[in-house]
């Protein structure tokens, strides 16, 4: 083995037609979002049918892809120029037109409907007035992670697009994503939640008295921290959830499972940094553990220079020679010119290692490099531009 | 430039709440603002809220314990010795059973009560029990004092994201829904207390990126509304920063840069090749163009009308002599 890198290509990917969900995942500010809006695009200018799911997209990322409203439903994209009409090179048979549709997720939207699916009409609308549904679904740690997956399940079962690219929800940790729906699985579907809801059937059974009286010390501590009124919210809506609570654990397991099919592709997206990177080693090492299918690492922003042939050294030699001139045939241009070239190259150089370090540790984890750009993408030709980087 | 102790923008400050987007380096900024401050010689408490360990990374020490523990020494300043940086990682867990503890005497109880996952699951169900916990673990050692002085000069926090910020701080509404009597009610008021007064500031960490601008600008925002009205926005600290150059050219004739450097390139013996003239040329217009768009980015965040600060990129990773660079720059632009 050795530790040369292997060179990860997007295009193969989703020019692949087993290839059915991209997820890309890493911690915040790494372009993610862009990442996968241009795998979209690109996917979808070679011919197959895409969905996006972006979870958090930048004002101006959201508008070149035509999304103006956050309403939880995928629209199409206007603008995508479809394989056919460009015709084929290589004069082999056309490729079907591709679509894209993209959306942003809605998290309290997409659990409403979760419980509006799953409990009759007046049920439902008792969840959905609970005070504490109503926290849980708005500002709970987890439900932006669980419902994304949950979003991810309910596009894959309506079987309308052949490929979906889903962006991951900016959590502090890029592990966060996996964690997170089964914690908050665990969390509906726990114990204690149902000691809380029933404590008066454990009383019948004479061993459990114990337990009962012990049980009492539990409530009362815990409605003197919180108080009585949370605590009823609390066991109102665990009780007219109560049905439900398989369906969820269900409904998170086959999201999970859906996860690790060889139809799914991980792709990490980092940054050339140190601290993104070191996040970016976490997760594909959780990945493997987990034995989710990991694509490769999408390294993003890289800064090259198209000069690269003139070193940083001889660039800045070049700057002495020039300031060495009599001023009429120096040039402060030229210097400024030289001297940030030399930077470039240093920073490319810094950026290198940095790949380098994360290649030893993971030799077979194949690496996609994408330049930086100068410019926040605000247009589908910005994305287009990100997308030529996807062959090599 | 040398500012002196008394020229601090945050003179009043004793709580100083850091928050960030993701990715925008806000533990950093936090270990270097607690640097900086402790360069005045009093000992600061730099906590971490969220459970993640960034402190404990940051300083390269073991993982923290719910413990003050000190991590660092700030740098001599004017001749004086700097002071000992404390760090805690509080997690709402231990900080609830200290707060049983310290209310109603039930330590053991409250190891009870974590085993049977009730503390847990206390924290879990209300989430606003868990930031008041936090918050108020962070007001009281601010103002905790010993023989009548406070024991810290100043408390640090790196607080939860920019948009979890003023959820997080604004306690009180949170804990409405929780006991409306009774002493958890009291603490919330009393945090509410700090934090709504000129003792605490809400700094915050940006990239000069499009999204850490505009989360910034709407958290500042978010702040400054009636809503949550009365808690104080702090500083910018623009971090990252890269260098500037004086002489880009200007506006782009790009033939006629590449005229010039041909000359220049020439003269130092690299006219053998054709097109390094026009790379070369190329390079200066990207500068010019990320300057340009950076540049609309500063103005757009000195309208929020709160200090700036920069830090500058630090490319190697950071360490404790990076740290310290950046706690100079905190302290010659005003900030500690």
């Amino acid at each position: 083995m050795t530790a040369k890198k292997i060179q990860l290509s997007i295009d193969k990917l989703i020019d692949d037609r087993r290839t059915r969900i991209i997820v890309c995942c890493g911690s915040g500010g790494v372009g993610k979002t862009t990442i996968a809006a241009a795998i979209g695009l690109r996917a979808a200018e070679r011919g197959r049918h895409v969905v996006v799911l972006t979870v958090d997209p930048a004002r101006r990322l959201a508008q070149s892809m035509g999304l103006t409203v956050l309403d939880n439903t995928p629209r199409l994209v206007p603008g995508v120029k479809t394989a056919s009409a460009e015709g084929s090179a290589d004069g082999s048979e056309p490729d079907p037109p591709g679509s894209m549709h993209a959306m942003m997720l809605d998290m309290k939207r997409t659990f409403d409907e979760i419980v509006e699916a799953h409990a009759d009409p007046d049920r439902a609308a008792q969840i959905l007035a609970n005070p504490f549904y109503q926290s849980l679904s708005s500002s709970f740690a987890g439900t932006q992670e669980y419902m994304a997956m949950e979003k991810l399940g309910q596009l894959r079962r309506a079987d309308e697009w052949d490929l979906i690219v889903v962006d991951t929800p900016p959590s502090r940790s890029a592990l966060d994503f996996l964690d997170a729906p089964q914690r908050l699985g665990r969390f509906l579907d726990g114990r204690l939640l149902r000691l809380l809801v029933a404590p008066a059937k454990l009383g019948g059974r004479t061993g459990l008295r114990v337990l009962n009286a012990g049980f009492g010390m539990v409530t009362g501590v815990i409605t003197k921290i919180i108080g009585s009124q949370v605590l009823r919210d609390v066991q109102t809506f665990v009780s007219a959830m109560d049905t439900m609570f398989g369906g969820f654990r269900e409904r998170a397991e086959y999201t999970y499972r859906l996860l690790r099919t060889p139809g799914t592709a991980f792709l990490v997206i980092a940054a050339p940094e140190h601290d993104t990177l070191r996040e970016a080693s976490y997760f594909v090492e959780r990945l493997e553990r987990d034995g989710m299918p990991l694509a490769g690492l999408v390294l993003n922003r890289i800064h090259s220079s198209s000069a690269a042939r003139l070193s940083a050294a001889r660039s800045l030699a070049a700057v002495e020679t020039l300031q060495g001139l009599p001023e009429s045939d120096s040039s402060t241009l030229a210097i400024t010119a030289l001297r940030l070239h030399a930077e470039r190259m240093r920073q490319s150089a810094a950026e290198r290692r940095l790949a380098e370090r994360f290649t030893a540790a993971h030799p077979l984890v194949p690496v996609a490099r994408i330049p930086a750009q100068p410019e926040d993408v605000h247009d589908l030709d910005g994305l287009r531009l990100i997308g030529t980087a996807f062959g090599d | 430039m040398h500012v002196s102790v008394r020229d601090t923008d945050w003179a009043g400050v004793r709580l100083h709440v850091v928050t960030g987007k993701g990715g925008t380096g806000k533990t950093t900024v936090a270990a270097a603002l607690a640097l900086a401050l402790a360069s005045n010689g009093k000992p600061v408490l730099l906590m971490e809220v969220e459970g993640r360990q960034g402190i404990a990374q940051l300083f390269d020490v073991p993982p923290l314990p719910y413990e003050e523990r000190r991590v660092a020494v700030a740098p001599a300043d004017d001749g004086r010795p700097g002071g000992d940086v404390f760090a805690l990682a509080v997690d709402p867990q231990s900080a609830l059973i200290e707060y049983l503890e310290m209310f109603y005497n039930m330590r053991q109880a409250g190891r009870a009560l974590t085993r049977l996952g009730v503390v847990d699951f206390a924290t879990t169900i209300a989430p606003g029990l868990a930031d008041v916990l936090l918050t108020g673990k962070a007001a009281e050692a601010a103002r905790r004092k010993a023989n009548g002085s406070p024991v810290y000069g100043a408390v640090v926090m790196d607080a939860p994201p920019t948009g979890r910020v003023s959820r997080f701080l604004n306690v009180s509404s949170e804990i409405s829904g929780l006991a409306k009597v009774g002493p958890i009610r009291n603490h919330a008021d009393t945090v509410q207390k700090v934090i709504r007064s000129g003792q605490t500031a809400v700094h915050f960490v940006t990239l000069l990126e499009e999204m850490p601008v505009q989360e910034t600008l709407d958290g500042i925002a978010e702040l400054k509304d009636v809503a949550t009205g009365g808690i104080h926005a702090g500083g910018i600290m623009v971090n990252m920063v890269r260098r500037t150059w004086d002489d880009l050219g200007g506006d782009g004739d790009s033939d006629r840069h590449e005229r010039e450097l041909k000359v220049a390139l020439k003269a130092v013996g690299l006219g053998e090749d054709a097109n390094l003239a026009a790379d070369l040329a190329g390079e200066l217009a990207d500068e010019a163009r990320t300057e340009r768009t950076q540049s609309a980015r500063r103005r757009s965040l000195d309208a929020a009308g709160q200090p700036c600060y920069e830090l500058p990129l630090i490319t190697d990773g950071i360490d404790l002599a990076a740290l310290y660079r950046l706690a100079k720059a905190l302290r010659e632009q005003g900030a500690a």
